[in-house]
């Protein structure tokens, strides 16, 4: 506390989340019933190790191997656990393939359910209650505020992940990349795009 | 039960918060609480046959909907905790007002390499989910449906807006437990299937054009429409 000479520092007050979440874990952990470092364990593992660059990984192995992407779309569970991919969340994972004239989008209007093995933990807006509320109702209009504007000729299928199966969207492969490695495919693949709300990024123009 | 978690469909809520580049968890808070949530619940039971599923759809509806989702989290984690009586609610609101009151209160450590162990292999850990079912799928792929009017009041993976639908058989899948609560069914494991509905059918004349919905159905919502 050196070179503080305004007085005691006073720091912001705490959320009652965070002090009852506090709480909760002094008792569990006075009590025996948790460990410190099981809980960093979970947290460290999807901070660090488990998000969207698995399923984008994914994604460009399917782009760029026809065989890959048949046993993908077959058995995503088996071919997701090829690259090394499963656990908590994916005891059953299915692909569902975008094409040009089909748009799949998945959301989960119960609660929150995602392919944690292969997009990590899902961001805010996928478990709000206008996502939830909305996507199976007026897809579109849901797809058009992440800037994705579909011609009517285009069938869009909402998949609404109601059981213990999960659901991930392999995009169409944008053009221009057919130079393009696996390493640099996987660059262009976004969450977003494997929940089905966005295309996947164009690569820049080369000058 | 017809609460309202239960959202396809709603309106009033706004446009959708999308939020750039944002952290997996907001506050470190929220980090505790999933860690809390994913490492107790494959210890012990915790959560009963429903899981936690259940205590956060018996949140109050006006807590339900002011609170975020880690906070619906911690909620059911601590309505669990008390249920099973590994918490008493005096504990729990005397160590909330010790942290309250006192800022320097520290969370206690303690360190247990073989949990932490656990915890990690069950992340990354293979998890069947396919259970065998006794008897051989009763419908097959491109059969029209109409899914039962029924309305359990406890937990249920059925929504309100599928509810009296007729749709069509899209795949197959392997057998899963069956959830509802109170059952309607034998709750072994039972056939899953794909069923897709047209928009028009789930919204009528306000559906969006050319729409499908796809949705998981355990065989005994369904009903044949042959």
């Amino acid at each position: 506390m050196s070179g503080n000479h305004s007085g005691e520092h006073h720091p912001e007050p705490q959320p009652y989340a965070a002090l009852r979440a506090k709480a909760i874990e002094s008792l569990l952990i006075e009590k025996g019933l948790l460990s410190t470092d099981a809980i960093d364990t979970r947290v460290q593992a999807y901070e660090q190790d488990i998000g969207p660059m698995n399923g984008a990984k994914v994604v460009a192995r399917a782009w760029t191997d026809a065989e890959y992407r048949k046993r993908l779309l077959e058995d995503g569970t088996s071919a997701i656990g090829e690259l090394g991919f499963y656990g908590a969340q994916g005891a059953e994972i299915i692909v569902l393939e975008n094409t040009p004239t089909v748009h799949n989008m998945v959301v989960c209007t119960l609660c929150s359910c995602y392919p944690w093995p292969v997009l990590g933990l899902p961001p805010r807006w996928y478990k709000s209650d206008a996502y939830r509320a909305r996507a199976v109702i007026e897809p579109r209009a849901v797809l058009k505020e992440f800037g994705l504007t579909l011609d009517e000729s285009v069938e869009v299928r909402v998949w609404d992940s109601n059981s213990d199966i999960r659901y991930m969207v392999l995009p169409v492969r944008p053009e221009g990349t057919e130079h393009m490695d696996e390493e640099t495919l996987a660059e262009l693949v976004t969450r977003d795009t494997m929940i089905g709300v966005a295309k996947a990024k164009t690569p820049m123009p080369v000058t | 039960m017809n609460g309202v978690h239960d959202m396809g469909g709603m309106h009033g809520f706004g446009p959708i918060d999308i939020e750039a580049d944002e952290p997996v968890f907001h506050d470190e808070w929220e980090g505790r609480v999933y860690g809390m949530v994913t490492s107790i619940r494959e210890e012990r039971d915790v959560y009963g046959p429903y899981g936690s599923r259940h205590y956060i759809e018996n949140i109050p509806p006006a807590r339900y909907l002011a609170s975020s989702y880690y906070e619906k989290w911690m909620l059911a984690l601590e309505a669990a905790l008390l249920n099973k009586g590994l918490l008493t609610a005096e504990e729990l609101d005397d160590r909330t007002r010790q942290f309250l009151d006192d800022a320097t209160t520290q969370v206690p450590e303690r360190i247990d390499p073989e949990l932490a162990e656990r915890v990690r292999q069950r992340i990354y850990a293979p998890q069947p989910l396919e259970q065998k079912a006794s008897s051989a799928p009763r419908f097959g792929i491109g059969d029209l449906i109409v899914v039962r009017n029924v309305h359990p009041t406890g937990h249920t993976r059925l929504p309100r807006y599928v509810r009296g639908k007729r749709g069509v058989i899209a795949r197959i899948y392997g057998a899963q437990g069956f959830q509802d609560e109170p059952t309607i069914a034998d709750s072994s494991a039972q056939h899953v299937y794909s069923v897709v509905f047209d928009a028009d059918e789930l919204w009528g004349e306000n559906a969006e054009p050319n729409q499908r919905l796809y949705i998981d159905m355990w065989e005994c919502w369904l009903e044949s429409a042959e």
